[in-house]
């Protein structure tokens, strides 16, 4: 990490908690994110000529909450019932903010604040869309145009997913609030779904040619950590981490030389990251601890990804745990791609013929590429190319993807050389 | 606090005058009487179906032709019955409470944010 990487990465993860509670002793998230943008901006400017301070996150809470002051000031000037809907709070004055913030309660109340920024952002009154991006925004502090580009969508319609937003939150008067027990285990699901899609959307990019967007997948682990750190004893929480760890470890060889992926079976496993793996096995190993036995399916995934991170090579993989383990998973999800999951690990179990009858059990994949290769696959192993070409010749025009379309075009030629 | 206007939608075979609906009329008096008492219910009643609505535009203009229809602004299969205004301190207050309305299982629930015009 060079200073300028230092500099950035003190200002986000300082600059989140600095956020968090401004939010709340100001009362309006909208001004807070506002005056933490122009205090970094004084950070960028000020801290490469004296070096970081001491003690950033006290010196950026200074700057930020004089700037949330001005702006409030600034506000107040204007007609005061325009304002007024603008107020989680009482709608109070600056000057009784300035006292608020005077009284501000230190170290304590961060974890609070916290909670209370992250349950916000991910409100489920909030769409899928808006939560995933207030989440880059306001909890990891990617800029815009980052975001823009991990989403392939053009920075001003970013931009505005941000203003409504944050819009719907003042206007609305979502509250920036810790939900109460009875609520928290459906509202901390719907923030875990947020951080897992972020992830899901690095391992598979739709449209596009990269295999996976690193950046998307350092966001995710980054939140996912955040999350963890915050709720230990939310031992999904915990497993979300481990899952996305574990997973981030084969990243690297994923692609080969020129760019192509390379599935799971014929990944070079020298180059996986070993040092994730030990990382997300550890912190599997404090959610078995924390779950009192009662694995959710972030536990479960993150035990199939630490079952493959740890068998030598694909033939050596332990397919009966794997089996197992998917049928725990269907059991408490019922989704059609973990049923197609479990088709797969049962062919390498108990053969191609297992696999197939597996997979034309599941209903609802017609139209998944995934399922058409799975399907291919068996057809070839039973020594029935024909019938394997179709089904891959399906999966070619099914595929999101450029990449992927390359990876099963090559399966096609390598069944049917004859149709290239 | 901030005050919802809850628009109730139904779907038109599900209306709130169908013979099936009947039998929630009293919890929907419940709803009411429990709300207004927690002073959070600011009015709200039930509305005729859409072939009583009359549509009304003035073309041109202020002092224009009042143009009229027979029926609802848009035909959709799904249909407001009815309204109530909320006012609580958040959205989630409002949401406990609307989801207490027999109109969002019988039907869906809109909450609105009012934004207040009168001086």
């Amino acid at each position: 990490m060079d200073a300028t990487d230092t500099l950035v990465e003190v200002l986000r993860s300082e600059g989140v908690r600095v956020l968090a509670t401004l939010a709340r002793t100001i009362g309006d998230l909208a001004v807070a994110e506002d005056a933490l943008s122009e205090a970094t901006i004084t950070a960028l400017d000020a801290w490469p000529k004296t070096g970081i301070p001491d003690n950033p996150r006290a010196w950026l809470a200074v700057v930020a909450r004089r700037k949330a002051l001005d702006l409030l000031r600034r506000e107040s000037a204007r007609a005061a019932k325009e304002t007024a809907a603008f107020r989680w709070g009482t709608g109070a004055a600056a000057d009784q903010i300035e006292e608020a913030i005077e009284a501000m309660e230190p170290e304590t109340s961060l974890r609070d604040d916290m909670l209370r920024l992250i349950f916000t952002c991910c409100h489920p009154a909030l769409g899928r869309e808006a939560q995933v991006a207030l989440s880059l925004r306001t909890l990891a502090r990617l800029e815009v145009p980052a975001i823009a580009r991990a989403f392939l969508v053009p920075e001003p319609t970013m931009a505005k997913r941000l203003v409504r937003a944050r819009a719907k939150i003042a206007t609305a008067r979502i509250p920036y609030a810790i939900p109460s027990d009875t609520e928290l285990p459906g509202r901390l699901a719907s923030v875990l779904a947020v951080v897992y899609l972020i992830a899901t959307e690095a391992h598979a990019p739709t449209g596009g040619d990269a295999v996976a967007r690193v950046d998307l997948e350092a966001e995710a682990i980054r939140l996912a950590r955040l999350l963890a750190g915050l709720m230990p004893n939310e031992h999904e929480a915990v497993s979300l981490l481990a899952l996305l760890l574990l997973t981030s470890a084969r990243t690297s060889a994923r692609t080969d030389a020129d760019g192509n992926p390379v599935t799971l079976a014929d990944q070079d496993r020298a180059r996986w990251n070993r040092a994730a793996i030990a990382e997300g096995s550890a912190w599997l190993f404090e959610a078995v601890a924390r779950s009192g036995g009662v694995a959710g399916p972030y536990q479960l995934q993150a035990h199939l990804a630490a079952a493959h991170s740890t068998a030598p090579s694909w033939e050596e993989t332990d397919w009966a745990r794997i089996v197992g383990l998917y049928d725990l998973l269907g059991s408490i999800t019922a989704n059609p791609v973990v049923a197609l999951n479990r088709a797969v690990a049962v062919t390498e179990r108990d053969g191609p013929a297992a696999g197939l009858a597996a997979l034309k059990t599941i209903a609802g994949l017609e139209y998944s590429h995934l399922w058409h290769a799975a399907m291919a696959d068996n057809l070839r192993r039973l020594g029935r190319p024909g019938e394997a070409a179709g089904e891959l010749r399906t999966a070619v025009t099914l595929a999101p993807s450029e990449v992927e379309r390359r990876l099963l075009q090559g399966r096609l030629r390598a069944v049917r050389p004859d149709l290239g | 606090m901030t005050q919802y206007m809850a628009l109730l939608y139904y779907d038109r075979n599900q209306y709130w005058d169908s013979p099936q609906e009947a039998e929630f009329s009293a919890e929907y008096t419940e709803f009411a009487r429990r709300a207004i008492e927690a002073g959070v219910m600011r009015g709200g009643e039930a509305l005729h179906p859409v072939a009583m609505a009359t549509t009304i535009t003035v073309s041109g203009g202020k002092g224009g032709d009042v143009l009229l229809v027979d029926g609802p602004y848009a035909e959709a299969k799904e249909v407001l019955g009815g309204y109530f205004l909320l006012e609580a301190a958040n959205l989630d207050e409002a949401i406990a409470w609307a989801a207490q309305n027999p109109g969002a299982w019988r039907g869906k629930i809109e909450l609105r944010p009012i934004a207040p015009i009168h001086p």
